[in-house]
């Protein structure tokens, strides 16, 4: 009894003291602090795992090469388990720790979401590789929000071109039937407007089969499909509702070469446990496709895995998703070290002054080569209006074993992006009672 | 010694029947009143503000709503969720397509929205009772999934079916800065308990008691079971509906329908199971439990492995977190199969006779 009752009181006692422990340390002279919200746990753990060993990785690598200028990144990871609330707490909790963090990537559509509320408040852009809201692409209204490289409007006007290309044009696509088979929440409706945009102007039939979350029933979507018999059939999925499709279109018998993939749908955790099954697969990559002999990779491998001091498992770094993380660990770098070009070499910045190096990124080819990521993706520049940089990706399949690129670099129509990245932007600010920016504010 | 009621004469019926007949107990509301109200806002961190205060507020007033149905009234409830989705979507409607709408009013119409709701679902719980009752009430989870994704007038025809709200103010004072958005949701919440409280004391609550514990022998005596249950819904939901729209205004900011999933409703029910059926007091410890233990649970195991030098990742912190919260869940159940409330009116009845127990 006596024991029962110390043990009540010391669970209590824990929790009591444990919310009030700040666990901030003291902070450091010289050193950037770089949060990271990962969910390495979770439903989706397969596809956050590699992410967050690539930024983290990255993050290490760039410490191995002395800092950025001189000033080395202090790195804290937190659990969020792929959950909007856990998430939210994780960027309060890490926010201000080690006098404050000066840039934020939510890896989730929720979190983007719900953190993009925050930030203009708290002065932390946020980077979103490639998801995200499509229209934070447009500067003047998204203030914090970065969609670098390419937003899910671009990955879905390029998958319509690939498509096109296949059938020899995209005039040719007219009368066809393309099945959008899409993971049933925001981030899934993202592919919508983009999708319905091009259906109108090439005359295509575009066949809508919601997937209710997380998506590991779609046999009466495959029903469908069997029934209807699209000449092809892009998928917008994530986690788990990837293989399954991939699975069902086996069951179902229908061609996996005429199946193409969003970038969420195109990694090695979506295709590895169909294997062969999975074989001809098409999906759009956002620039990166795996890339086992970029510089990068080996200098990760030499400089990090080598001597123990890797981040996850060695055989992950170089594919999809871990080059993913990396990437994006590299432009949030990038964006600093264009920061510290106009505040001061060598010092440590805040969000504000991340913001201004992030809006006025220049990666020339030769920068690129520079840091490794020579072939892994093109050269971006970005402005105050234009906070995504660049509208290229390109088309990668898989072989039964990895992922292949099997086309040149394509490029999004800025002509049909930009109007509604720039509609959509308005709409927001509307809503919001936003002012956009004026050419004045974006010298700041 | 310290907590006895001895000397303490109730000279009039109304000194009888208040809400804390015991001074002790007076004295501790008030404490704890002028702490939440005065201490906490002086003190507390942004971060405490945002991550831990608000959720926690918020969640005690969702389970409160459905502690109502499912403690007091005995009506299991899996669609709590449901209510609270509507709650907030039926709140953003009218605050985004009325310009100018005031934000008290909102959250009103936001909560009769899901009163309507519940009421709706809450139909079959004039057939079936019980387990079949949670069944059907999960269908008001699915049902309110469904809508709100698929149908694109409650999201005002967004694109990608996420909507926000921004530019909150209550008599004209902003309600930007997390002190003010805490003190709105505690007043809100404070309001909403006593009200509740008073509810469950009076004929009303009595008769949902009466039917939770046996609605054959409480229609004998006259009580209409169709009433008591309705009633205790339209309450139930009314509460989680506002619960669901300051969630949504203030917690979120920017939501999506899969903010109130199942799970929530989930949650939401093991809320009031560990916190206490058919306790006020149990909905604010559950809430607690639920709300805070993991977070505290997630900072507290780096903390604890940084004392004996070691380093935990935060995989397997996270990993930690889940096997003890749920071995706490257990532990808590089978020592206090009545909820966290029990062990502190247990506490009070010791604390009672202390320092001489029998």
């Amino acid at each position: 009894m006596k024991i029962r009752k110390l043990a009540l009181a010391a669970t209590l006692l824990a929790a009591g003291v444990s919310s009030l422990v700040s666990t901030s340390a003291f902070a450091q002279a010289k050193e950037q602090y770089m949060p990271v919200l990962s969910y390495r746990t979770g439903p989706y753990a397969p596809n956050g795992t590699p992410i967050a060993n690539g930024i983290v990785d990255y993050y290490k690598l760039v410490n191995a090469r002395g800092g950025i200028n001189g000033v080395k990144l202090l790195i804290e990871e937190c659990e969020t388990g792929y959950d909007t609330a856990r998430s939210v707490e994780c960027y309060e909790r890490l926010k201000g720790n080690h006098g404050g963090a000066a840039v934020i990537q939510p890896w989730s559509t929720g979190a983007t979401f719900a953190i993009t509320e925050k930030a203009p408040a708290d002065k932390i852009p946020l980077v979103t590789l490639g998801y995200g809201r499509s229209e934070s692409a447009d500067g003047t209204v998204f203030k914090w929000n970065f969609p670098l490289a390419g937003n899910y409007w671009v990955a879905g006007d390029v998958l319509v071109q690939a498509i096109g290309k296949k059938e020899g044009g995209l005039d040719k696509l007219k009368g066809k039937k393309i099945a959008l088979v899409y993971h049933d929440s925001p981030f899934g409706k993202e592919a919508l407007p983009i999708i319905q945009e091009r259906a109108k102007a090439h005359g295509f039939e575009l066949q809508l089969l919601p997937v209710t979350a997380p998506g590991v029933e779609q046999k009466a979507t495959w029903l469908q499909i069997r029934q209807s018999r699209p000449d092809y059939t892009i998928l917008w999925g994530f986690g788990v509702m990837n293989s399954t499709a991939l699975k069902e279109a086996q069951a179902t018998g229908y061609p996996r070469e005429k199946m193409y993939g969003v970038w969420w749908s195109g990694a090695e955790p979506d295709v590895r446990d169909v294997g062969d099954g999975a074989k001809g697969y098409n999906a759009v990559a956002l620039q990166n496709s795996s890339d086992f002999d970029a510089k990068l990779v080996k200098e990760t491998l030499a400089t990090l895995h080598a001597k123990g001091q890797g981040t996850g498992p060695k055989e992950e770094v170089g594919q999809v998703l871990w080059l993913r993380g990396a990437m994006s660990a590299m432009l949030t770098v990038e964006g600093i070290r264009a920061a510290q070009e106009r505040y001061g070499k060598g010092k440590v910045m805040n969000g504000d002054q991340v913001r201004w190096g992030l809006e006025n990124l220049n990666l020339t080819q030769a920068k690129l080569d520079a840091l490794g990521f020579g072939g892994v993706l093109r050269p971006i520049s970005t402005s105050c209006q234009d906070h995504m940089g660049a509208y290229w990706a390109r088309m990668h399949s898989w072989d039964g074993k990895a992922w292949k690129i099997t086309s040149d670099w394509m490029q999004g129509d800025e002509q049909i992006i930009k109007p509604m990245v720039k509609a959509a932007a308005a709409k927001y600010a509307a809503e919001k009672k936003l002012t956009p920016r004026t050419p004045a504010d974006c010298q700041s | 010694m310290l907590y006895r009621e001895n000397g303490q004469f109730k000279t009039t019926y109304r000194a009888d029947q208040q809400i804390f007949p015991i001074a002790q107990d007076r004295f501790f509301m008030l404490a704890l009143l002028a702490l939440a109200f005065v201490v906490v806002p002086l003190t507390a961190s942004d971060y405490l503000f945002r991550a831990i205060l608000i959720p926690f507020v918020i969640m005690s007033l969702a389970a409160l709503g459905v502690n109502i149905l499912v403690g007091y009234c005995g009506q299991i409830s899996l669609g709590s969720g449901a209510f609270m989705a509507v709650g907030a979507y039926g709140a953003y409607n009218f605050f985004a397509r009325i310009p100018g709408m005031p934000l008290i009013p909102t959250l009103i119409l936001g909560g009769l929205c899901a009163t309507a709701f519940g009421i709706l679902f809450g139909l079959p719980s004039l057939r079936v009772k019980g387990l079949y009752l949670a069944v059907a009430t999960l269908a008001a989870q699915f049902f309110a999934d469904w809508m709100f994704l698929r149908i694109k007038w409650f999201t005002l025809d967004n694109s990608s079916g996420s909507v926000a709200v921004s530019n909150l103010q209550v008599f004209g004072l902003a309600l930007e800065s997390d002190v003010s958005k805490y003190l709105f949701c505690l007043c809100t919440l404070a309001v909403i308990a006593l009200g509740a409280k008073n509810l469950v004391r009076g004929a009303i609550g009595r008769e949902w008691m009466a039917i939770r514990d046996m609605d054959v022998a409480a229609a004998v005596i006259g009580i209409r079971p169709m009433y008591a249950k309705l009633s205790a819904f339209a309450v139930s939901s009314f509460i989680i509906g506002v619960a669901g729209a300051l969630w949504a205004f203030f917690y979120l900011g920017a939501w999506e329908p899969g903010a109130f999933s199942v799970d929530l409703s989930f949650k939401l029910l093991f809320m009031v199971i560990i916190g206490g059926l058919g306790s006020i007091m149990g909905s604010f410890f559950g809430a607690a439990f639920i709300v805070i233990l993991p977070i505290a649970l997630n900072q507290f195991l780096p903390f604890l492995a940084g004392l004996i030098g070691r380093d935990i990742s935060t995989t397997a912190a996270s990993h930690a977190e889940l096997m003890i919260f749920g071995g706490l869940i257990v532990w808590f159940l089978i020592v206090e199969p009545h909820g966290l409330a029990k062990l502190w009116s247990t506490a009070k009845q010791k604390l009672r006779l202390w320092p001489f127990p029998h």
